[in-house]
């Protein structure tokens, strides 16, 4: 059993159709890659595995469970966590509070709890600073629990997301551009991270990214996505030398 | 190396450091002590002292009517001041804060809650003896704690939801008179309702369901704006609430069972100070629980991002219907109160101005906040009273106030910062 199934997805903006018959499979603890140019629907599939958008028809399932027509809480509360191509992190609220927001599907004390300070609020309060912190520390940004998150440089903000996404305890994680706008120093300790939440964490990761060096190491299978249409897939390799690949990336050849 | 900076430090800059250090090393018993001992001295001396200092009697809000009124008496208008308040609460403050730090930590060390409840008893204390000399003084206090609550419930939605919703003065509008219905219809001979149907004796005892209805009502009344706030945000949402407390308004207006325009009397007198004093901490103890909870801080993140709110497996929609509600609820709890100190309500009460109030102490305290919701209820109303001699000035002065604070903390006095009493009643080192 796949853990992450999409099945003839296709979504239109209007008349726009900005994905057409995707489909795709993640096995537990794979690393799977999509790439493809700008423009050409990558982030889409994510908003609508996750539920921001509706897809016009196909159908997606986690574990065997449908999401179709989940609100983007609950399916982020079945477990698939995300970050953000664009970094969407809350200005006012620090580090800390950021990992342990994550966490709010799983508060069981309620409003009452929440009202009055009963001892089960503390309890699960400081179990879940506890796990923020073990989490925070893991990603190196502990030493910034108690900052304002515009405050730390970008690198450090990427971390934290994505220490946030893993708060939720996701079976798949979702990760829009990891690297983008990072230098090559940062895109190293990026990748090293990535590859320690694959080996610490039991979980399946659908990657999106630019960078071909990042993709090529990190993924078991990759799908490269042109204008809403999965053109190739199969193994770095394959992904590679595939001519459709190449051709969408460098264009055609003109031969004489 | 340390004596010659020390040396070349300027005098003036090192008793201004002095001043600082000695204050901060205050706890906050010192200053409730202080403010008890200098009540004290105000009604054991505070009559035969004004008198010497050529005031007609002890000046009711700190001298500052009696300062804008007649500026001849300002001298001894502040002389009282210093004498009577400034000076005990300084001299307590400077010597007995070795001792009393060191009481504050066996008092915190024994018992954190014990500790809290001390220095509540002693707020209380200092409040009620200052306010028993005049009736003005129970009216002022009353109508300052009351705003207190409802700033703090209005900086739920302005400030930690970041919506900016106007129908506050609508929502303390449906707790003022579902509380007055429930406890004139029951306890009062009243023409508009008839005979008491229960006696007025244990009446006191129903207040605080009186209180609690009038909270309900206006919670099931902020459906009407939690709901549209699913699709909407910003100005719109904030139309719509302002178009909120105007239906409330005129619905009340043609309400003839509850008096319509003219309004309804006859409130028992319940609301004393210590029954207002302890809803005011209640109050406050519930918000601050809420929003220093993962529930609460949910707010925030709807505020500052909702999708990654949402992809966080934060319930948006819930989330948002809980902090009107919950912020209604204590709106209607300050209605209630409200009406109940006033002992009569008319719907013109619940317009524009008050709402321009309640936001002038939202944001002049200080946003996402309870200090600033404390400090801006306090400092307004009390500065609303202060200032009433000057008539149409205060409402030049007051506004300038506000346009001055937004220029220099666009977000308030006190903004983001949390509230931990644990911390408040620590001893300072």
């Amino acid at each position: 059993m796949s853990m992450l199934r999409v099945e003839n997805m296709t979504h239109f903006f209007g008349g726009l159709r900005a994905v057409h018959n995707y489909d795709l499979k993640i096995e537990p603890g794979e690393v799977h890659g999509l790439i493809g140019p700008n423009g050409a629907g990558k982030t889409t599939i994510f908003n609508l595995i996750t539920g921001i958008y509706n897809p016009t028809e196909g159908e997606v399932f986690l574990e065997d469970n449908k999401l179709n027509g989940l609100a983007p809480h609950e399916i982020a509360a079945m477990g698939i966590g995300r970050t953000f191509q664009n970094m969407l992190l809350w200005r006012h609220m620090t580090v800390l509070e950021h990992v342990k927001m994550a966490r709010y599907s799983k508060i069981g004390y309620g409003l009452i709890g929440a009202f009055f300070g009963t001892p089960r609020r503390n309890r699960e309060e400081a179990e879940s600073e506890e796990k923020a912190l073990k989490l925070l520390k893991m990603f190196g940004v502990a030493q910034f629990a108690d900052q304002w998150v515009p405050n730390l440089p970008y690198g450090a903000q990427r971390r934290v997301e994505m220490a946030r996404a893993l708060a939720m305890e996701p079976k798949v994680l979702f990760l829009d551009e990891p690297t983008a706008g990072m230098n090559p120093e940062e895109l190293v300790q990026m990748m090293e991270i990535i590859r320690q939440i694959k080996e610490k964490f039991d979980l399946a990761i659908f990657l999106i990214e630019h960078r071909m060096k990042v993709v090529m190491e990190l993924c078991e299978r990759i799908q490269t996505l042109v204008f809403g249409e999965v053109i190739a897939e199969g193994t770095p390799d394959e992904i590679q030398n595939n001519p459709k690949v190449i051709d969408a990336y460098l264009g055609k050849e003109i031969v004489e | 190396m340390e004596s010659t900076s020390e040396k070349l430090s300027s005098p003036s800059m090192l008793s201004r450091i002095n001043i600082r250090a000695w204050v901060s090393k205050v706890p906050l018993l010192g200053w409730l002590i202080g403010a008890l001992i200098a009540v004290g001295l105000e009604m054991a001396i505070g009559t035969p002292l004004a008198r010497a200092l050529g005031l007609s009697k002890a000046p009711t809000l700190f001298g500052f009517l009696i300062m804008l009124k007649k500026p001849l008496l300002i001298p001894g208008a502040a002389l009282y001041l210093l004498l009577i308040y400034l000076l005990p609460i300084g001299l307590i403050a400077r010597f007995a804060a070795a001792a009393l730090n060191r009481l504050a930590a066996i008092l915190a060390d024994f018992s954190t809650v014990f500790s809290i409840l001390i220095h509540l008893a002693l707020l209380y204390l200092a409040l009620h003896l200052w306010s028993g000399l005049s009736d003005y003084r129970v009216l002022v206090v009353k109508l300052t704690l009351i705003a207190v609550i409802v700033t703090l419930s209005l900086n739920v939605i302005n400030g930690y939801m970041g919506e900016f919703s106007c129908s506050h003065p609508g929502f303390m509008a449906l707790g003022a008179y579902a509380a007055s219905v429930f406890t004139v219809s029951l306890f009062v001979n009243d023409k508009l309702f008839g005979v008491a149907v229960l006696p007025a004796a244990i009446g006191p005892f129903f207040f605080p369901i009186a209180l609690f209805l009038g909270g309900v009502a206006a919670a099931i009344g902020a459906m009407v704006v939690a709901i549209p706030s699913f699709r909407t945000r910003g100005d719109y949402l904030a139309i719509i609430s302002l178009a909120f407390m105007f239906i409330v308004k005129s619905l009340i207006e043609n309400l003839e069972v509850v008096g319509g325009p003219r309004g309804l009397g006859s409130q028992p007198d319940w609301a004393n100070l210590p029954t207002v004093f302890v809803t005011t901490v209640i109050c406050i103890w519930v918000i601050n629980n809420f929003v220093r909870s993962t529930l609460g801080k949910a707010l925030n993140a709807v505020r500052d991002n909702e999708m990654a709110a949402d992809a966080m497996t934060v319930n948006t929609r819930r989330t948002k219907f809980l902090a009107f509600l919950f912020a209604a609820f204590w709106a209607g709890v300050a209605g209630g109160l409200f009406a109940h100190v006033l002992r009569y309500v008319n719907p013109s009460t619940f317009g524009i101005q008050k709402l321009a109030e309640v936001l002038a102490m939202v944001y002049f305290g200080g946003l996402n906040s309870v200090y600033g919701a404390i400090v801006g209820a306090t400092s307004i109303s009390l500065l609303g009273e202060a200032l009433r001699p000057l008539e149409i000035f205060k409402w030049i002065i007051i506004p300038l106030l506000l346009i001055l604070v937004m220029i220099f903390r666009p977000t308030g006095l006190i903004a983001f910062k949390e509230f931990d009493a644990r911390q408040l009643i620590q001893p300072k080192k």
